[in-house]
């Protein structure tokens, strides 16, 4: 019986922590409603697909694929991308290019988006800078796992 | 024939009082979780894009309850399965008819009392009530024909009976302090004053009395503090057999149970429609001033004191859901039975000798 008593007290810090917390909730939610200006929410939710959390500027999202300055992938296929990619993901074929400054161009290059875990290695790994993934884009779920092989125009583009 | 026309009107009103309240619970403690742990909650059930803050949240769970697939186990003991909630449900249920909501209304010569009937033994009436209550519980464990079912309902049971003792003895105090069981006489004896300008209400008169009641009523509830026959997270409660609208009976039934422990502490420890020093025609004030106000103000005044006082230990109660976790068996043994028993047979005592001085 003792024991229970001394229970009590903290039975009623336990809800005033409670009480506080709704009432303090409550008042910034009310004057959210009477459209006054308050220094935070009364919620720390994001309502998602209305409201978008800003993302960090290293965040990594979707690949691209950059271009140079005459429209054509920057990428030389030295496969150093592929020979990093923890998930193997990445599929390039090689062409021969007439420009020998150039020699070797990319004729097929696929990322398999439902393999890849962007670590971003890829990334890390391109001596030429032709891959980043600073799109912004991290919508992009599909029905079918072929929507997510994304290839050279859908990089490029 | 106008007296079985006003019964009927005054059951319909209670009745969809009472089941309109409790479908809103649902939505009060999902919305009071939510505040009391920074988040928003249920807010996109809508109509016609038109979301009001989620108000539409009970009607989209009662739909899909009602169309999800009722299942009976085939080991089950049919028909007592099919019994049990709807037991549970109506034990509660016809509690209400005993609350008194308001005072005598006068229409056209004719006095109408705010409750469906008055019992002279009302108070007996709906503590009988509540105990039955546990035969859903029972029932639903046993006929599942399942063992861990079986074992939550005689936690269950075990809970129920033991809290029933204290929630009994509670009370008694209070009937020694009002001379009577008829819950509307117990509200008018609220009405006196105590001092000249103190109200004569339960808190006052019987504040031991109204902590070993509200304990025992929260225990009754099965709610969180206090349950060990569902425990819905972790061990396996009395009703886990059950599935669509059976289950949602159960579900309703907890959160009635939890609107009629407000009306009960309502109407016996609070004044039940009494406002502090309000009388058939007006305020009376202690210090000397007078408010007359008509008849049909006094009574609106006083069905809605009744309802800010329910709905305030509706929003209690939900705060305790979600403030505490929930007890250990032994340590709700331990409270109904070392701590809860003695404090109220202590009140007995201490308000007989206060009574005899």
């Amino acid at each position: 019986m003792v024991k229970a008593l001394g229970y009590f007290i903290e039975i009623i810090r336990g809800s005033v922590i409670t009480i506080r917390h709704f009432m303090v909730n409550m008042w910034f939610h009310t004057l959210k409603v009477l459209r006054i200006k308050a220094k935070r929410k009364g919620a720390v939710t994001i309502q998602y697909p209305e409201e978008k959390r800003e993302l960090a500027p290293r965040h990594r999202s979707l690949h691209r694929l950059m271009k140079r300055e005459d429209g054509k992938p920057r990428c030389v296929v030295c496969m150093l991308c592929v020979t990093a990619c923890p998930s193997e993901c990445i599929y390039v074929e090689a062409a021969e290019d007439p420009d020998p400054e150039i020699q070797k161009y990319p004729s097929t290059f696929i990322i398999d988006l439902s393999r890849c875990c962007f670590c971003g290695f890829c990334v890390e790994a391109c001596p030429e800078d032709a891959i980043r993934m600073d799109t912004g884009q991290i919508e992009f779920a599909e029905y079918t796992r072929d929507d997510l092989i994304y290839d050279l125009e859908k990089l490029t583009g | 024939m106008s007296e079985w026309i006003i019964v009927l009107i005054k059951i319909v009103c209670a009745l969809v009082w009472f089941l309109m309240i409790t479908l809103y619970l649902t939505w009060v403690e999902r919305k009071e979780s939510a505040v009391i742990q920074d988040r928003i909650g249920a807010n996109r059930a809508s109509i016609l894009g038109l979301r009001v803050i989620g108000l539409f949240q009970p009607f989209a769970d009662a739909i899909k309850m009602v169309f999800k697939e009722d299942f009976t186990p085939r080991f089950s003991r049919r028909f007592l399965h099919n019994l049990a909630p709807f037991l549970s449900f109506f034990f509660v249920a016809i509690t209400i008819s005993a609350i008194p909501f308001g005072d005598v209304l006068k229409i056209g010569g004719r006095e109408i009392k705010l409750q469906i009937v008055d019992f002279n033994v009302g108070l007996l009436f709906v503590l009988a009530m509540l105990s039955l209550g546990i035969y859903g519980v029972i029932l639903a464990g046993w006929s599942s024909n399942n063992r861990y079912t079986l074992l939550g309902g005689m936690r269950g049971a075990a809970q129920l009976v033991s809290y029933e003792v204290a929630l009994g003895l509670s009370l008694i105090g209070l009937i020694m302090v009002y001379p009577s069981l008829r819950l509307s006489e117990i509200v008018h004896y609220q009405g006196e004053l105590l001092f000249g300008w103190l109200p004569k209400w339960g808190i006052f008169l019987q504040p031991l009395g109204l902590l070993v009641f509200f304990f025992a009523a929260l225990a009754e509830t099965k709610r969180v503090p206090f349950d060990l026959p569902e425990g819905e997270n972790e061990i396996v409660g009395f009703f886990t057999e059950y599935s669509g609208l059976k289950w949602g009976l159960f579900m309703m039934t907890d959160f009635m149970e939890v609107l009629i422990i407000s009306t009960l502490l309502t109407t016996l420890f609070f004044g039940g429609w009494q406002v502090p020093w309000l009388s058939a025609d007006g305020f009376h004030f202690p210090w000397g001033g007078q408010w007359l106000l008509p008849h049909g103000i006094v009574v609106l005044f006083q069905v809605l004191a009744f309802n800010l006082k329910v709905f305030f230990f509706c929003w209690l109660q939900v705060l305790i859901r979600w403030t505490y976790p929930r007890f250990r068996y032994d340590q709700v043994m331990d409270l109904g039975w070392k701590l809860l028993v003695p404090l109220s047979l202590v009140n007995i005592a201490a308000t007989a000798i206060f009574m005899s001085i």
